[in-house]
């Protein structure tokens, strides 16, 4: 089906998310809508989708006008969407998640899941799915997650399928599985609209790809385009793709986890004995698809996590048992994953925001009194310091941008003397041109000795800051490899291999497979060309 | 420069089971067997009207508590052992262990008592009809916190049904009006629920706590200006009669609970079913717990969020007001100032303990309307335990049950939480 979207404007308030948008999808195309976080590419799927309405413009489906009033008319029309954060019940099987709204039913509006059943299992079985109708979506890992919302769109005959940032939550194995997936849904003549920021993908699949800045096309080009050339367009100025460091120059290992363990209220196992060293002067990233107890080892240090068993060493001292404030005070920086919950109180200050952690020491607090000048200095001088695009420190955090927000973290977090800096998703939804700020901050922190611990489901984030990499699976560390280890390895281990596995399955592969990508573009050769 | 694994370490389930089974063997066997009468406790099976006569049940007090003191710490023990090998244990274990106590609990307080016989049957016929208006209020409860809204207003919902059964009842001079107008003063609680926390989105809580209040007030004002004025005429419902069915009333135990009751008593089993049925078996119900798990995701499917909150609402508050007319058109003579008595509250306790399951809140009600009952008859029959304490009970059982005995349960994910969209 042939979907073209005329001049579509959505504005919210004041604020046009997108404006006068021109995009065409072919027949039996992969189109990529290729932009940073916040550049509007879901809430033009959103209109398209029917969860919004446009202010201006025109959907057209194989050349006929058409408006949907919600999701129902979108689908009816044949557009399916799978949303960056699924749209499934948990508590439902995938049978009932995809009988829910288009149900089949005897007399009375009784179910009949049998006929759900054997519809999923028919396609299932044509794209090898290996979903089982039964099973409760919570079990599900997310992979399979997601394969349950493909099949909920082509049981209600999609012809246009619409993937909201689907790799987020992939390992590299389950995203080229996917990219494969997408391949067979084009062949079998579905359309697809393939939303992303990350470049290596978008070139692995695309047909074409449009560039979307601040709500806008800048361009639409073929997959043959360079990353340095796609994120130029998507950035909207030259960006350097690789952060340069000097080697790492590991001192004492003054961070000692021993047999960290976590379980839930619950009572699952969400963090299973795990043990590691970071040494002065090094970054160790912990990799792992979201879930895999990142949160929980975090919070395990910090102490917003009741510890079952296991000690945390910092030179010497022992932080389990210890209160969040004593873990601070003895040199803990701490960069939660979500900003606005946990790094921010929102409504407070920029300048009330940079001293949450310091309020009651010198020079900001003396006694019950705060001195409110020095707060004021302090966040004069972290402004500049940070390059904190706003033009006033009084107003609140939340008029920030993401990553502006995120670097009023940062630089509350280092401006005390650091023997540990954690950071939890440090560029989660952070437009390109502050990632690369925060990455240089956080190298800078290493090479003044501080060891560094960084947790991320970027694997690309992963790779570019670690010195070493611990894999996390399943609440427990797979194990630490150098940080020059490739994207396979990691992938195999993120799935579950033992390090020593991934090593051998991935050399086993080279030698007698072929790549599973059809068009495989190593990113760090195309990089090396561009510097 | 990788790291050898340490071995994991086993983490043991927790210690809450086996301390409770643990102090519950102890108290049965010290409290109720050693230290406990020896007199003998009777339990009648069967009742006057009775096809045929089931012999009485006789439990020597200390001897028998003993017994079962010695099975409750067997139990415990076991317990501790399946503990140390990281297992637990199984939950109809756990079930009659309960009932153990229970049974305990009865011998020990009927052997001590004046009276040392106890009609089970009557026991039992008597925790339904207490129950009645538990069960209806949960199905209310049930209902809505189902589909995403918080029913605080239960104990409202009951008292406006309640007052308004009465009113009609009395002057129509038929009981099945007041019975519709009860369902019909529910729903205009629920409306204004309805239109408060999904309309305005206004706290649900608070919404449901003010509606308490109003109705309480409303009822408490029509009932010193109107019905006091004139009882002959307002506050003298018609009741509706027990209908006994010929043949399967006179089984002993079970007919009266069954097969004894007003027609509301047989509504109430139907509409357990009917909701469970409903709930768990059509397009209905799948859509309506989708929007009570996760709103958003109903409505990329083109569910109608609020449209199905609205009306699952409103449902609820006939459900609760029919409830409330068992008040006034069966089980007492006329409408008194706040009839309800709170019990609006131990029905939201059955639905969190009953799991959000209609049949799971219709056995939590059973018991506390058992509770309810037992200590109505212990009173009678003249126990050592001072009556206060004795009218504790069906709270302390609610409290228990709830707090200690269910766990962690967990209910739909997205109730009380307004859906609004962006």
């Amino acid at each position: 089906m042939k979907l073209e979207l005329r001049g579509i404007s959505k504005a919210f308030g004041s604020f046009y998310a997108n404006k006068n948008i021109d995009l065409t999808v072919d027949d039996a195309q992969i189109h990529c809508l290729l932009g940073e976080n916040g550049a509007g590419k879901s809430t033009l799927m959103n209109v398209l989708y029917g969860l919004y309405q446009p202010t201006e413009g025109q959907i057209l489906l194989d050349g006929k006008p058409v408006e949907f009033s919600g999701p129902g008319d979108a689908m009816a029309a044949g557009i399916g969407m799978v949303h960056q954060h699924f749209m499934l019940i948990p508590v439902f099987t995938v049978a009932e998640n995809i009988a829910l709204g288009a149900e089949a039913t005897k007399a009375g509006g009784v179910l009949d899941l049998a006929v759900t059943r054997k519809k999923i299992r028919e396609i299932s079985d044509r794209y090898n799915f290996d979903v089982d109708p039964d099973a409760l979506v919570e079990d599900l890992p997310v992979g399979v997650q997601q394969r349950v919302e493909i099949i909920k769109a082509l049981v209600r005959d999609a012809r246009v399928l619409i993937l909201d940032e689907p790799t987020a939550v992939l390992t590299p194995q389950e995203t080229d599985e996917l990219l494969e997936i997408m391949r067979q849904l084009k062949a079998n003549g579905t359309s697809i609209v393939f939303i992303s920021h990350k470049l290596r993908e978008v070139r692995a699949v695309s047909d074409v790809i449009t560039v979307i800045r601040r709500g806008q096309v800048i361009d639409s080009v073929s997959p043959e385009s360079s990353t340095t050339e796609l994120a130029n367009l998507m950035v909207g100025r030259a960006v350097e793709l690789n952060l340069y460091k000097e080697a790492a120059a590991p001192g004492q290992a003054t961070l000692q986890v021993r047999d960290l363990s976590v379980v839930n209220a619950a009572g699952t196992t969400t963090l299973d004995a795990v043990s590691f060293d970071i040494h002065q002067g090094e970054i160790l990233a912990v990799a792992g698809v979201q879930g895999n107890g990142q949160t929980e080892l975090t919070e395990a240090i910090l102490g917003t996590q009741p510890v079952t068993a296991g000690s945390v060493k910092l030179e010497g001292t022992e932080l389990v048992g210890k209160s969040v404030k004593q873990v601070l005070r003895s040199g803990v920086g701490f960069v939660p994953e979500d900003r606005s919950v946990h790094g921010l109180v929102t409504q407070f200050t920029i300048e009330e925001n940079l001293v949450l952690d310091l309020y009651d020491r010198a020079p900001f607090g003396k006694g019950i009194s705060m001195n409110l000048g020095a707060v004021k200095k302090n966040a004069t001088q972290q402004i500049a310091d940070f390059d904190i695009r706003t033009d006033n420190q009084l107003n609140p955090a939340s008029s920030l941008s993401g990553g502006n927000q995120q670097k009023v973290v940062m630089a509350r977090e280092l401006s005390r003397d650091l023997k540990l800096f954690i950071a939890s998703q440090p560029t989660r939804g952070v437009d390109v041109g502050s990632i690369e700020f925060l990455h240089r901050r956080i190298v800078a922190e290493r090479d003044k000795g501080t060891p560094v611990m960084i947790v991320s489901t970027e694997l690309d984030e992963v790779m570019e800051l670690a010195d070493r990499i611990a894999v996390l699976y399943k609440g427990r560390i797979n194990g630490i490899v150098p940080g020059d280890t490739s994207r396979e390895v990691l992938g195999l281990m993120m799935a579950g291999a033992s390090a020593e596995e991934a090593f051998a399955q991935a050399e086993y592969a080279k030698s007698d497979n072929e790549p599973v990508e059809a068009k495989p573009v190593p990113v760090e050769h195309q990089e090396g060309e561009a510097q | 420069m990788t790291t050898t694994l340490q071995p994991a370490i086993t983490i043991l389930p927790s210690k809450k089971t086996p301390i409770i089974l643990s102090v519950i063997a102890v108290i049965v066997f010290l409290f109720f067997g050693i230290m406990g009468n020896s007199d003998v406790a009777h339990f009648k099976l069967d009742s006057a009207g009775d096809a045929f006569a089931l012999p009485e049940l006789a439990f020597p007090g200390k001897v028998s508590n003993i017994i079962i003191g010695v099975i409750l710490l067997a139990v415990a023990a076991y317990s501790w052992m399946l503990r140390s090998k990281a297992q637990q244990l199984a939950t109809w274990i756990i079930g009659v262990a309960s009932g153990l106590f229970v049974l305990s609990f009865l011998i020990w307080v009927v052997s001590g008592a004046n009276i040392t016989t106890i009609s089970l049957s009557s026991l039992l016929a008597g925790a339904v009809v207490l129950a009645v208006p538990l069960v209806f209020g949960s199905l209310s409860g049930v209902l809505c916190e189902r589909s995403g809204v918080v029913n605080i207003a239960i104990e409202g919902q009951l008292l406006g049904g309640a007052f308004t059964a009465a009113l009609v009842s009395s002057m129509t001079k038929n009981a099945f009006f007041g019975l519709i107008a009860a369902g019909i003063a529910g729903a205009l609680v629920s409306l204004v629920l309805a239109l408060f926390s999904i309309k305005y989105v206004v706290n649900q809580i608070i919404v449901g706590v003010v509606l308490n209040v109003l109705v309480s007030g409303i009822t408490g004002f029509l009932f010193t200006t109107v019905m006091q004025e004139d009882p002959e005429l307002y506050n003298s419902p018609v009741h509706l009669p027990v209908i006994a069915i010929p043949g399967l009333s006179a089984i002993p135990v079970i007919g009266p609970i069954l097969f004894r009751q007003s027609v509301i008593g047989y509504l109430m089993y139907i509409a357990v079913f009917v909701v469970w049925f409903g709930l768990f078996k059509t397009k209905w119900g799948l859509r309506v717990r989708a929007v009570g798990e996760h709103p958003k995701a109903a409505d990329t499917l083109g569910i109608k969020v609020n449209r199905t909150r609205f009306w699952n609402v409103t449902l609820g508050g006939i459900v609760a007001g029919i409830g409330g007319s068992f008040f006034t058109l069966v089980a007492i003579d006329s409408f008194t100032k706040e009839i309800s008595g709170g019990r609006g509250f131990i029905a939201l306790a059955a639905v969190i303990f009953g799991r959000w399951n209609p049949i799971g809140a219709f056995l939590a009600a059973l018991l506390f309307g058992f509770a309810d009952n037992l200590q109505v008859i212990l009173t009678i029959i003249g126990t050592p335990v001072p009556s206060q304490f004795m009218a504790m009970m069906p709270y302390l059982v609610t409290i228990f049950a709830v707090a200690g005995l269910v766990g962690r349960s967990r209910g739909p994910a997205s109730v009380g939480e307004p859906y609004v969209k962006e």
